[in-house]
């Protein structure tokens, strides 16, 4: 054992360890720096990450804020939700929980197939709807059996609720969950069963109506857990919408349809305020919120009445005789005949080789233009038509605001046709042939209107040619709408005067087509204009076998039944249009009903009494 | 059997042993293990289960047994440091061939009460082996490179062993901690050099032989952001860990990353994470500081060792606990590529902190025992 050699291995290894310690010391001081590097250079950074992986913000739907009519009567609200939520994590039986909830609320095996099929795409910890709008009888019935209902929790939402259902549909619209197309940067759409305004005043003033989103700061951990709520804002309830509507008026229209298929408006002719919107046959609103089965949604498309179809606004029906008021005025304004030009009518003319018939086969004898209205004479129509030309019959529907959208606040509105001849050379490349001016002459042939654009027309001949316009809406929150300048339409006096008493003599003159569905209260009286509208053109080889009976024929082949009127005589306030399609004459269909909304009207004077003043928004958060 | 302890001392009594122990490291060894309870306690969210409460236990049956350990005589340790390497050896081969007849990829032998994990005790054994084969060679012996074949191949055998297991961490642990042995013998540094430069040529080769999990590992070291979700995203996570949690962290069972479960099994190979998260850089540096203790006390005991096996055999475990460090550190703060290596005595798992203590166990073994001087020829084996 040589001593030298031992301490020659010790000197190498004390050398070595030294070297070796100084490695490590080398490297325990970048070990420190890295640590500096992370904990305090780049600290800010990572904490911003820290607070992103574990903050999570959460919307909180705001209320959404009512509808109400002038009166302040809900015509939209929200009303508590009564449903049952599941947590699947909760339970250990999924199916069997389901099973035991089937037999405390109906639960049908369909809805059953839709849960665990939204259950299998979700975390475990995320709740799942499971029955929703239980009556207060139900969801007691949840809340007793809740320890055989494992993983199931009761709870209250909001929901839209349409009081007034079908009477209202088309004017207020509804809402329903949220289409692909139509997020945008609202964040609020995003949110699982939001809803959103689908049609009707929910559509139009749906931004307004939304409010804003709330939010919460939630902890949550990896897994999207929530651990504890950090901070919360409420969001903003929308906007409180108030109407023109008079909700007693609304709903006297709609019943006075009776089964009818059309539609039946009332404004008021001097701030064009409209009272009354209805069109019937109606569906039920709150049917979308819930979700309709296809089958539902099918029967809709496809019935005939078009319950779906916002008639007033959307629905276009030839105007027939209410339309002579304008081929009156586009004669007496332009001077090419006068009050007293007479026609004499054989209940038969013909032009060319085609025959012109008046809807009296035995004709109205020799008329000037009151009695022409009074008695809706169809030849003398032909003739103030033929002589004054179609484009100045366009030009006056222009002034009265036929042929474009009225711009009431609601969407898909339709403009009607009004033809010309250069609508004529645009749209068909054909130039105009005279017969079709005689057939225009009684708002027939291409020519088209809503019933709304008639009930503006009758409205600015009542309020003495101002060029007035529909609406809908009073206030939005605490932006009230008012009725903008209503200009004259620069129509004399004297012709409008000529063309109201014609039109008051249809309905008080013995010999008028609506004398029988006169107002007789005095004061109350009403002027109008019958129309029938041909809804196809009777062939030569019908004429001759006799005209049928509207009553025999089918349905969808008699003639529209229109109305058009104003009351009181004396001082115009309320003008009505009301359409019965496929009614048969405007005399039998339309005209009752329009003179029992008159009298109505009359009777509520809503534009006599106070309405309710906006008060900025629904009020109150989300409860 | 009492001719080759030819000692010059008398044999200690265990009372005289007993109060030769280092109790300034078992303090330390003892306060690194109740840090890692605290921590432990941390990432269950305020609970001593499901790891503290364990924990606790393993620590106090692998403290008896290091305390036991310290107590034997440093010249059996070099009488059976062979015996132990053979049969650790032959341990890794039986669970390998476990492994391929058809018991699934396991790395241990289950003895009933305790998993046995070969490739942790061989973290020890082969550093016995080791230091017994240096201990045995004179200065000038090691200078002939014939003389180093036989120690190359006893690290060779255990190392390819358990990269087929495959454990890439233990295997790197077996190589830098052999050659750290090799280093402090005296091998001369050129040959380092030239194992050096041939395990560089040799990286594509491995690269063919790695798992495809490997590959990512290391994939993934070179940018983890480009998968945040995937493999990076324990590096992400760490990283943001560690950094939100600034100079003073962000108090103690108060980090949102840890006790969120943003970092999955933070309790194992991640626990520094949380120090720096919940202690901030401070804690971090405390703890770093008092692993520097313990390898400064490791270096004290193998230099004052009066015989080279013991020298070896304590700056080779301490260079081990040191790796041990470096290596987890590095990792949970981005710096090299994952592998599984926890963190000495912090780290919920009982094979480690069980390696760990009979680690500390031999160098208590060496302090108590610092006196004794070994003949060059153990016994006949040599």
């Amino acid at each position: 054992m040589a001593s030298d050699n031992e301490t020659g291995r010790y000197k190498t290894l004390t050398r070595r360890t030294a070297m070796l310690a100084g490695g490590q010391l080398t490297i325990v001081a970048v070990l420190v720096g890295r640590m500096y590097y992370l904990q305090v250079v780049e600290s800010s950074q990572y904490q911003m990450m820290a607070d992103e992986n574990r903050i999570d913000m959460r919307l909180l739907p705001p209320l959404r804020g009512r509808i109400l009519d002038r009166f302040g009567q809900e015509l939209a609200s929200n009303r508590q939700n009564f449903r049952a939520i599941l947590i699947p994590e909760q339970t250990d039986e999924v199916e069997q929980t389901l099973d035991a909830l089937a037999r405390v609320v109906p639960f049908d095996d369909h809805q059953k197939r839709k849960v665990l099929r939204e259950i299998a795409r979700r975390r475990p910890f995320v709740p799942v709807t499971v029955v929703e709008n239980l009556t207060w009888e139900q969801f007691a019935a949840v809340n007793v059996h809740g320890p055989e209902l494992s993983g199931i929790q009761p709870e209250v939402g909001e929901t839209r609720y349409y009081p007034y259902a079908d009477q209202l549909a088309h004017v207020i619209g509804y809402v329903a969950a949220v289409a692909e197309n139509e997020v945008d940067d609202d964040p609020l759409l995003q949110l699982p069963g939001f809803r959103i305004g689908k049609n009707g005043i929910e559509r139009a003033f749906d931004k307004r109506l939304r409010g804003t989103a709330g939010s919460s700061r939630v902890e949550v951990n990896a897994y999207g857990r929530m651990i504890r709520e950090l901070q919360r804002r409420e969001g903003e309830s929308g906007d409180e919408v108030i109407m023109t509507l008079d909700m007693g008026l609304q709903r006297f229209a709609y019943d006075a349809m009776g089964q009818e298929s059309g539609a039946a408006v009332v404004m008021d002719v001097h701030t064009g305020e409209v009272l009354a919107l209805a069109s019937t046959p109606g569906f039920d609103p709150n049917l979308f919120n819930t979700g309709l089965s296809h089958a539902e949604w099918n029967a809709l498309r496809s019935n005939e009445r078009n319950p779906l179809i916002n008639k007033p606004i959307a629905g276009l029906y030839p105007p027939g005789s209410t339309f002579k008021m304008m081929t009156a005025l586009a004669g007496l304004e332009s001077r090419i005949v006068t009050a007293d030009h007479p026609v004499f009518c054989s209940g038969v003319t013909s032009l060319g080789n085609h025959e012109f018939h008046c809807w009296k086969k035995e004709g109205h004898g020799t008329v000037d233009m009151l009695g022409a209205l009074e008695g809706s004479c169809d030849l003398y129509f032909y003739d103030v038509a033929r002589r004054v030309g179609i484009d100045r019959i366009a030009e006056m529907c222009g002034r009265f605001g036929l042929g474009r959208p009225t711009g009431i606040e609601l969407p898909n509105e339709r403009a009607g046709i009004i033809p010309s001849t250069q609508w004529k050379l645009q749209t068909m490349g054909k130039s105009w042939q005279q017969g079709e001016t005689l057939v225009a002459g009684i708002g027939q042939g291409y020519i088209t209107t809503t019933p709304l654009q008639l009930a503006q027309m009758v409205s600015r001949i009542a309020n003495g040619g101002h060029a007035v316009s529909p609406r809908l809406v009073r206030s939005a929150g605490t932006t009230e709408f008012s009725t903008g300048a209503t200009p004259s339409l620069g129509i004399s006096p004297a012709n409008l005067a000529t063309v109201i008493e014609g039109m008051n003599r249809v309905t008080n003159s013995p010999t008028g087509t609506a004398f029988k569905k006169r107002i007789s209260e005095p004061g109350w009286e009403m002027a109008g204009k019958t129309g029938t509208a041909q809804v196809r053109r009777i062939t030569m080889a019908e004429r001759a076998a006799g005209v049928r009976k509207q009553e025999d024929k089918p349905w969808i082949e008699r003639h529209h039944a229109l109305f058009v009127g104003f009351a009181p005589v004396s001082a115009p306030r309320y003008a009505v249009a009301v359409i019965v399609e496929h009614g048969g004459s405007g005399s039998g269909a339309a005209a009752p009903v329009a003179r029992d909304l008159l009298r109505e009207a009359q009777r509520l004077d809503p534009l006599s009494r106070q309405a309710v003043s906006p008060s900025g928004g629904t009020g109150s958060g989300p409860s | 059997m009492v001719s080759y302890m030819a000692s010059r001392h008398r044999d200690l009594t265990l009372g005289a042993k007993l109060l030769m122990v280092n109790w300034g490291l078992v303090f330390l060894v003892t306060l690194i293990a109740s840090i890692g309870f605290a921590m432990l306690y941390s990432s269950a969210g305020g609970s001593w289960s499901p790891w503290a409460g364990k924990q606790v236990v393993r620590f106090i049956a692998g403290f008896i047994v290091m305390i036991g350990v310290a107590l034997v005589d440093i010249r059996f340790w070099a009488r059976w440091a062979y015996p132990i390497y053979a049969v650790t050896l032959i341990g890794l081969v039986a669970v390998e061939v476990m492994g391929s007849i058809g018991m699934g990829a396991q790395r241990w032998i289950d003895l009933g009460f305790f998993q046995l994990q070969p490739s942790e005790i061989m973290k020890l054994a082969l550093v016995l082996a080791l230091a017994r084969y240096f201990h045995g060679i004179s200065l000038e012996q090691v200078g002939r490179p014939l003389m180093l074949v036989a120690p190359l191949i006893l690290v060779l055998l255990p190392v390819v062993l358990v990269l087929k297991q495959p454990n890439l961490g233990t295997a790197t642990l077996l190589m830098l901690g052999s050659g750290a042995i090799f280093f402090l013998a005296g091998v001369r540094l050129w040959k380092f050099a030239i194992i050096i430069v041939a395990v560089l040529s040799a990286l594509p080769v491995v690269w063919q032989f790695m798992h495809d999990y490997q590959k990512r590992r290391v994939l993934t070291f070179m940018d983890p952001e480009n998968d945040p979700l995937g493999a990076g995203y324990n590096i992400l996570q760490s990283m943001i860990a560690m950094g939100s949690g600034g100079i003073t962290g962000k108090g103690y069972l108060q980090g949102s990353q840890s006790q969120l479960r943003f970092l999955p099994e933070v309790q194992t190979d991640f626990i520094f994470t949380q120090v720096g998260e919940e202690f901030g850089m401070i804690g971090g540096v405390v703890l770093l500081f008092l692993y520097v203790c313990l390898f400064a006390y490791g270096i004290a005991i193998g230099l004052g060792c009066r015989n080279q096996f013991g020298r070896l055999v304590a700056l080779g475990i301490t260079t081990q606990f040191f790796l041990y460090v470096f290596i987890n550190m590095s990792m949970v703060m981005g710096l090299i590529p994952v592998v599984g290596i926890p963190l000495p005595l912090v780290s919920y798992g009982g094979s480690a902190m069980m390696t760990l203590l009979l680690g500390c166990g031999l160098m208590l073994s060496v302090s108590i025992h610092r006196e004794h001087r070994l003949p060059r020829r153990v016994d006949g084996l040599n």
